[in-house]
């Protein structure tokens, strides 16, 4: 084709475009923006630890409990007040929150993984693997997940590798289901029969020509199970099978305000870590619902305006 | 008397990458029961037009005026357009798949468009929509009346679409390309009942088509658009003999129903404009085979003629007809003593059989194929869709086992080789995609895409393998600089040229295309068809070639084999099957394929007066 002239008219890329619709929502650059200082706030944590003096699981009998033995409201030492034992809770806060994140993005890294994998593997084969693997999925989300968390506990005992393992177990079939799905659509594409006519083999055409077309999918879906996996982390330290006390987490936290009714005294012990949760989770949604929308605008309601009046 | 006029319309349509101006500045009048013609290529705002008509672009800026009889839609609510929708104009739109609900009756479908405007009985209503059904050729329209769109054919469809646009007894009716989905013998029909209806009930219609030649015999008045802009307006006579605007003439000059068999085509260079930006001087200059130095610095003025055709153009009389003109290249002989590259004999597939609850259940798509192809010549292939000419190419490239027969490739029995053998026949047989948007991965860049052979049979790498695809890019006039770019980047002609490259980078014996151009302008049309010749020349290439259009076939192609029903019908030389055709269905083909306009030249055509762009 003859030289075409350069338009003026810049060209943005896809990922410029994206950036650019997400920071338009001002809802997204607040989750966003939350979502830093969670982070920041679990990365400093030892740093709020030497600020105040106050480790994590030292108690403070003396300076953070009353003579009744109660604990204390939040005041100038502990910013956060102090929870059953004496205990710093800005600081416990900031290590529970490396826990909740931790936990939160490694099992929803491992689960997408696990999700794509199958979920492909059953897409792109079909039939037989297809229903076997459908079955499977159907199978682990007819678990009983609490049930089944449970036993293991009680079996292999508390730890963080295993709260992991049982959320991934229990969270990898939704975006098994989504891949399956956006696999059989593509396989029909003509780009991938024009793989198979150049010879290409399956595993060729799943990496090379299916995976890149399946980022949207897995970025956002990754994204939405971030939140999913943190109530899950902060549900069995709530029932005791998570992370092991005297470690903080967020649902460890939260149990220890439910134990003997206390939070009827010390309403902080309930609403900062609760509040924490509540707003962690809020963000990771609402950043992963705008990331879908900036990454495929199309599936978003145009706004409507107005027909302009008649000008000459 | 007149029915609609649009002054000045423009048409703003805001979007990320800024405003995209897709009407500017058009003006028409439809009178009373004419058909009125908008033509123009894909982008070139004659579908954005009737939208803003309509008022179906509810985040666009429109300006100017647009009377439907005396009113100006512009300046209604959307509540009184919603009560002009379907009783004032009716909508006959492209694709008659999706435009009727699966879920209800045709029937019910087409009373409830009575029962919108009007106050109906029920019995009343129904005897009203049987009567139109039976009128546009629906037969046994009072069984038919509960039926679903899934139980009628494209074809019946449309009927289906028209008969709806018809039943309110509108003064208008906007047909936004009605036969664009359906095969050509379907075609001819759908464009007759149309006539007929108007000439009936004095409807006017208002008719959006990409294909000018479709136009010729039917149309009163023409408008052709290029990027926004009314190119030329004019009664469809004098437009079509002596187009007066270069883009109009290129148009023809592109299609390849306009020239000698064999003979190279005139394409239109270059592709479409973007129409976001303003270009300083005529949009199709940097197109145009008649550009003159005013042409890219000052907008054209009107030139009003004496024959009632408008152009919006610098030039003072109409432009030289390129296609008379045009170098007469012989059809290369086919050396019927070489090499046979494909023989197939009695091939036959079925699908089903092994279906769970009806395992008689049995479906032949192909019924006994026999061909073959020697090196350097185009087979091409015809039918209407489902005829099995797509599923004949897969099974020819091996990507569908065929149920019986016999495929011989360069002489290796294809049910009778080894898997080893198969990796390298596998190379000599390369497939073009109709679609040159689904056929190249979105996600890849292009380097890639055309690097893919040499990775999957692991032939180069690296540097080498880079200088190959630039080779391969600049061999299909592509920039090689552009190696990096995404499929998005580039127009669906240059897609094309992707695919083309692609399929020839590994020396193949055989490129079959699957209807290569037809989802292409006609101009990119003659771009495509001149490189696969040229391609062909050079390297002494053998093609299959696939289509549904008779004119494009017999253009490119040394033989024709014509199937129906998955039977090869009817094969021979191309000029013998053009000039007489023997079979039934090929006769039928050949008549649906709509004839080319009469060309006669300038007859007495003066040029009245200019308006300058300012002014106008």
């Amino acid at each position: 084709m003859s030289s075409e002239a350069v338009a003026p008219v810049i060209q943005r890329g896809s990922w410029a475009l994206t950036a650019r619709r997400l920071l338009r929502d001002p809802a997204s650059i607040a989750a966003l923006g939350f979502i830093v200082i969670v982070v920041a706030f679990a990365i400093l944590a030892p740093a709020f630890e030497a600020w105040t003096g106050h480790s994590a699981i030292a108690q403070y009998r003396d300076t953070g409990m009353s003579a009744m033995g109660l604990p204390a409201a939040p005041n100038r030492e502990f910013v956060f007040g102090t929870d059953h034992l004496g205990r710093d809770v800005l600081v416990r806060l900031a290590f529970g929150a490396r826990v909740s994140l931790l936990v939160g993005v490694l099992a929803a890294l491992c689960a997408s993984v696990v999700g794509v994998t199958v979920g492909m593997t059953a897409g792109y084969f079909g039939g037989r693997v297809d229903s076997v693997l459908s079955r499977m999925m159907d199978l682990v989300m007819s678990v009983p997940f609490l049930l089944c968390a449970l036993a293991l506990v009680s079996v292999f005992g508390p730890s963080l590798q295993l709260s992991i393992g049982v959320i991934v177990f229990f969270s990898w079939t939704t975006m098994g289901r989504v891949i399956r799905g956006q696999v059989i659509s593509l396989r029909r594409q003509e780009f991938v029969e024009a793989g198979r006519s150049l010879g290409a083999g399956p595993l060729s055409i799943m990496f090379v020509d299916i995976l890149p077309n399946l980022s949207v999918p897995i970025i956002v879906y990754t994204t939405m199970m971030i939140p999913g996996s943190i109530v899950f982390e902060a549900t069995l330290s709530f029932l005791g099978m998570g992370i092991v006390p005297p470690a903080p987490s967020w649902g460890g936290m939260l149990a220890d305000a439910a134990n003997n009714s206390l939070y009827l005294v010390a309403w902080w012990l309930v609403f900062i870590p609760g509040t924490a949760l509540l707003l962690t989770t809020l963000a990771f949604n609402i950043f992963g619902d705008s990331l879908r929308d900036a990454l495929d605008p199309k599936g978003r309601p145009r706004p409507r305006a107005k027909r302009k009046g008649v000008q000459r | 008397m007149t029915v609609l006029e649009a002054r000045n319309l423009t048409v703003d349509i805001p979007t990320e990458d800024g405003t995209i101006h897709a009407v500017r500045d058009v003006s028409f009048t439809v009178d009373a029961g004419e058909l009125f013609g908008i033509a123009g290529e894909s982008g070139s705002g004659k579908s954005v037009l009737t939208q803003a008509i309509l008022g179906l672009l509810p985040t666009a800026t429109i300006a100017g005026e647009v009377l439907l009889e005396g009113r100006d839609l512009l300046a209604l609510t959307q509540h009184e357009l919603q009560s002009i929708r379907g009783s004032r104009i009716g909508m006959i739109f492209q694709d008659p798949m999706s435009s009727l609900h699966p879920y209800y009756s045709i029937g019910s479908q087409i009373t409830e468009m009575i029962q919108v405007h009007e106050r109906a009985e029920r019995q009343a209503a129904r005897r009203r929509v049987v009567d139109l059904l039976a009128r546009v050729g629906i037969a046994d329209a009072d069984q038919r009346f509960d039926d679903f769109p899934h139980q009628f054919s494209g074809g019946m469809r449309q009927r289906v679409m028209i008969a709806m646009a018809l039943v309110l007894n509108p003064p208008l009716v906007i047909a936004d390309e009605p036969t664009t989905a359906l095969d050509v013998t379907v075609q001819a029909q759908i464009i007759a009942l149309l006539d007929e209806m108007r000439r009936e009930r004095g409807t006017t219609v208002l008719m959006i088509t990409h294909d000018l030649g479709l136009l010729s015999s039917i149309a009163d008045h023409l408008m052709v658009m290029y990027a926004g802009r009314r190119m030329e307006i004019g009664p469809s006579g004098p437009l079509f003999s002596a187009p007066s605007h270069p883009y109009t003439a290129g148009l023809l000059a592109s299609s390849p129903a306009n020239y000698e068999a064999g003979a190279e085509l005139v394409p239109i260079p270059g592709r479409p404009p973007s129409l976001l930006e303003t270009p300083q001087g005529c949009a199709f200059a940097p197109r145009c085979l008649s550009a003159m130095a005013v042409c890219t610095q000052q907008a054209p003025p009107l030139r009003v003629y004496s024959d009632g055709i408008e152009t919006l153009c610098w030039l003072e009389s109409a432009p030289p007809d390129r296609a008379a003109t045009a170098a007469e290249a012989v059809v290369p002989k086919v050396d019927t003593s070489s090499d046979i590259v494909v023989k197939a004999e009695g091939v036959r597939l079925a699908f089903g059989g092994g279906g769970l609850f009806n395992r008689n259940y049995r479906l032949e798509v192909l019924k006994g194929i026999d061909l073959e192809l020697r090196t350097g010549e185009t087979l091409g292939l015809v039918g209407e869709s489902g005829c099995g000419k797509s599923t004949l190419a897969r099974v020819i490239a091996g990507l569908i086992p065929m149920t019986g027969g016999r495929i011989t490739l360069m002489g290796h029995d294809l049910s009778e080789v080894d898997p080893r053998t198969w990796q390298t026949l596998r190379k000599q047989v390369q497939l073009v995609f109709q679609n040159p948007y689904g056929a190249l991965n979105p996600r890849r860049r292009i380097g890639a895409i055309i690097g893919d052979p040499y990775r999957i049979h692991a032939i180069a790498s690296g540097k080498a393998r880079k200088a190959e695809v630039q080779r391969l890019m600049e061999l299909v006039g592509l920039n090689p600089e552009h190696y990096n770019r995404f499929p998005s980047e580039f127009s669906g002609g240059q897609r094309q040229r992707i695919g083309i490259a692609r399929a020839l980078a590994l020396n193949p014996a055989l490129i079959i295309y699957d209807e290569p151009v037809s989802a292409l302008d006609v101009s990119i049309q003659a771009q495509i068809l001149n490189l696969m010749r040229s391609l062909q020349r050079e390297l002494r290439l053998t093609y299959l070639f696939i289509s549904h259009d008779l004119a494009v076939v017999r253009h490119v192609c040394n033989r024709i084999a014509v199937l129906q029903a998955g039977q090869i019908v009817e094969m021979g030389e191309a000029e013998a099957i053009y000039s007489s055709p023997q079979h039934p269905y090929t006769r039928a083909l050949l008549s649906a394929s709509v004839v080319s306009p009469p060309r006669h030249g300038v007859s007495g055509r003066q040029l009245l007066h200019s308006i300058e762009a300012d002014a106008a």
